[in-house]
């Protein structure tokens, strides 16, 4: 059991935990994930880790309540526990002086784009951080990307704030403004970061992305979470979760991450029942 | 008759008694365990037939050489608890082997018996004192050592690391045992179904070492969580046995294969085995609805038999072995061939799959498979299929299950480069000790050999653990 010691809404939805996870706070690095389950009977999910504090012996996760397992998660409040945790997995983001290099993160990605720009800033690299959002209100860690960044940008859907916009966009800008950019990661929904390779790909711009299929063990043993990466079959657990954004076949992904809505839909709609419930009372 | 009067034709005139099970129509609707166990009028028979050989082959046969005159002499007298302990001598989880090792290749292949007459049921009779003894209460906590002062860690608690750590706790040393997973029991509890091994055997297994003195750490990968490094530098362990197990499973490089509905066999079981998805939504963790379904399984092994049956009971309508050699060359144990043949399973032989199929939506819905016929033998020495001509069609299926085989798990190698491994990436040791390339390292199991039987990896973990013991203790000395 690991125990929970804050729990803070950043956004809409969007909720910071802090765990405690000794072992796994002093180990982390930039990009790797941790597998949860919160409850005895839960899945196992993959999270990438925003945060650690080794001293502390506890990691940060930000985690978006989507399906029926995050929004358990984000229902728990700091002194509440889960039940286990695993890692870090997978490779760490791969970090050397690149130049300028630019860190975007949509919505969500943000909180994993945002370690990675703290690992490139220490690296020694011109940092840009794009942050998007769909609108103000779903801005995350505005202030810690601009601690860390040499530019740092916003974009919002709605035009609610910073540049009226997609990162796509805005990165488009970049280019065009003639800003020599040696490298570029992404992470965010499968759309943004097809869109984001599909902008850097004619510059020949190296550029990474995050991917986030389905995972069972998260060690290497099942293969559930395999991606095709330069049409070879890649584990993201083991050889990912970052891959050239370049090679990867989005669409696989996109149908792969599929293959369960009808049961996330039933688990979803029974949780929200239980909660429903659960008010009442 | 009685063990003390019978004779040798008497003994030869008992029938092999058949184990009990559940009948195949309804056991294939559920998860519990097929096999039913003898009653103690069914071992006691079955004991009365083996001759106490004076020099029993069927020992030699074992890979941990229990003593199976002995243990059978005591039930063919009605000591079950004795027969019990006295395998114990030798096997840590006699309950466990006694349903999945693979006899009728080892103990029971070597029975003086089997030429003439059916072997004696080994396995049978081992499960039967293993069960007798934990079903009635009986189980007795062995005597540990005085202790050592030192300090092994085991990584892997399946097969492998339970029997080193069993070892070596009873010789007085302090075992720390690192499982990646959230249970104990790495394969038999990930991998073999609960209807062919029930989960509960693992545990009381386990929780038996955990009174031992023995400390279990599930959710710790090695390579990732801690290293080898680690634990010998920062954790100050005097030893580190490594029992990780198979890793990544091999798929076919065939097109199709990242199709919706198409799974590892490592996947699909570990969703039903680990996650309990058979009993979704109450579990969080789905697998694909097998109900009215066709599932083809592509392997001829035991896994794919687990993986075939599980299926049939997830409701396949149609719950297919696909496997390019003929039946003969099967390395599944006839048991479960058997068995799940008794269950409805099909089996296709001599049938390779070049593609898989699917729709719009990147659903699987069929496999282009190809007819073999047997050739010359290849290099493992059974007949080489060679396809025919003209002969491709498209078997309809809604899931294809994967079972050809692990690759070794890369994170060992890419973390503790020191530890040599061979060009499949297995680890490589010295099989009297299981030492490692790198000094008080040692290793055994699936990650040494590729993939093989519960008992070998347990052998393994006995041999590292004697190793181990010695060296530690000689050190001591020094």
């Amino acid at each position: 059991m690991h125990k929970i010691v804050s729990a803070i809404f950043l956004a809409e939805n969007i909720k910071k935990i802090e765990i405690e996870a000794p072992r796994i706070a002093k180990k982390r690095k930039a990009g790797q994930f941790v597998m949860i389950r919160v409850s005895e009977t839960g899945e196992r999910i993959p999270l990438t880790i925003a945060g650690s504090d080794p001293d502390k012996g506890t990691i940060t996760l930000i985690v978006q309540g989507m399906g029926k397992s995050t929004r358990e998660l984000n229902s728990k409040e700091a002194g509440d526990s889960i039940h286990d945790i695993v890692g870090p997995l997978g490779e760490p983001s791969h970090i050397e002086k690149f130049g300028t290099a630019v860190s975007i993160g949509g919505g969500l990605g943000a909180a994993i784009a945002y370690p990675t720009a703290v690992a490139l800033k220490e690296g020694g690299n011109y940092v840009i951080t794009i942050n998007g959002a769909r609108s103000k209100e779903l801005v995350i860690l505005e202030e810690e990307m601009k601690a860390v960044s040499d530019e740092a940008y916003i974009t919002t859907d709605d035009g609610s704030y910073g540049f009226h916009g997609f990162v796509t966009q805005k990165l488009q800008e970049l280019i065009d403004s003639g800003k020599a950019i040696d490298y570029v990661l992404a992470i965010g929904p499968i759309p943004m970061m097809r869109a984001i390779a599909e902008v850097t790909r004619p510059y020949k711009i190296k550029t990474m992305v995050s991917l986030n299929p389905i995972m069972v063990d998260g060690t290497g043993m099942c293969g559930g979470c395999r991606v095709s990466v330069d049409n070879q079959i890649k584990f993201a657990c083991v050889d990912g979760p970052e891959f050239d954004a370049h090679l990867v076949d989005f669409k696989n992904l996109s149908d792969r991450n599929k293959m369960y809505l009808p049961e996330e839909r039933q688990s979803a709609e029974a949780f929200t029942h239980k909660c429903n419930l659960l008010k009442q009372a | 008759m009685d063990a003390q009067s019978i004779t040798t034709k008497e003994r030869l005139a008992i029938p092999r008694q058949e184990m009990p099970s559940q009948n195949p129509e309804v056991r294939s609707h559920n998860f519990q365990e097929v096999n039913l166990g003898y009653t103690a009028e069914l071992a006691q028979q079955e004991a009365l037939r083996c001759l106490q050989c004076k020099d029993p082959a069927c020992i030699k046969g074992c890979p941990v050489n229990i003593k199976i005159d002995q243990f059978i002499k005591f039930i063919a007298e009605g000591n079950f608890l004795g027969a019990a302990r006295k395998i114990k001598e030798d096997n840590v989880l006699p309950a466990v082997c006694g349903r999945v090792c693979p006899q009728e290749d080892q103990c029971e292949k070597t029975c003086i018996l089997t030429k003439k007459y059916k072997s004696v049921a080994i396995g049978n009779l081992e499960r039967f004192a293993a069960d007798y003894e934990r079903e009635t209460g009986n189980v007795e906590l062995p005597a540990v050592q005085p202790s050592t002062g030192k300090k092994v860690a085991v990584i892997g608690s399946g097969p492998a690391g339970l029997s080193c750590a069993n070892d070596l706790v009873q010789l007085g040393h302090a075992v720390t045992v690192f499982e990646a997973l959230h249970e104990l029991g790495g394969v038999l509890m990930y991998g073999i179904p609960q209807f062919r091994l029930p989960k509960e055997i693992v545990q009381a297994e386990i929780e038996g070492m955990k009174k031992l003195g023995v400390v279990f750490i599930p959710n710790a990968v090695a390579g990732r969580s801690v290293t080898v490094d680690e634990l010998l530098e920062e954790e100050q362990f005097d030893a580190v046995f490594i029992g990780v197990g198979a890793g990544l499973p091999w798929f076919m490089g065939i097109p199709g294969e990242n199709l919706l509905g198409v799974y590892s066999a490592n996947e699909f079981l570990t969703r039903v085995n680990l996650m309990k998805s058979y009993q979704f939504p109450d579990n969080d963790t789905p697998v694909f609805n097998c109900t009215g379904k066709n599932v083809a399984v592509f392997g001829g092994g035991n896994t794919a038999m687990d993986a075939v049956r599980t299926a049939k009971r997830l409701g396949a309508e149609h719950a297919y072995i696909v496997y390019r050699r003929s039946e003969a060359e099967m390395p599944a144990r006839i048991e479960e061939v058997h068995h799940a043949r008794e269950e409805g399973i099909e089996f296709l032989m001599l049938m390779n799959p070049l593609e898989f199929i699917g729709n719009e939506a990147q659903w699987l819905t069929g496999a282009k498979c190809l007819r073999m016929e047997l050739g010359e033998p290849d290099d493992s020495g059974r007949r080489r299929p060679v396809p025919i001509k003209d002969s491709e069609f498209i078997l309809p299926i809604d899931t294809a299950i994967i079972s050809i085989g692990n690759g070794s798990n890369p994170l060992i190698k890419q973390t503790t480069p020191d530890i040599e491994v061979s060009k499949r990436d297995t680890i490589v040791v010295d099989i009297n000790t299981m030492a490692t390339s790198k000094d008080n390292v040692y290793a055994g199991g699936d990650i040494v050999t590729g993939g093989a039987t519960v008992i070998l990896a347990m052998g393994a973990g006995r041999t590292a653990a004697a190793a181990i013991h010695e060296k530690l203790m000689r050190k001591k000395e020094h």
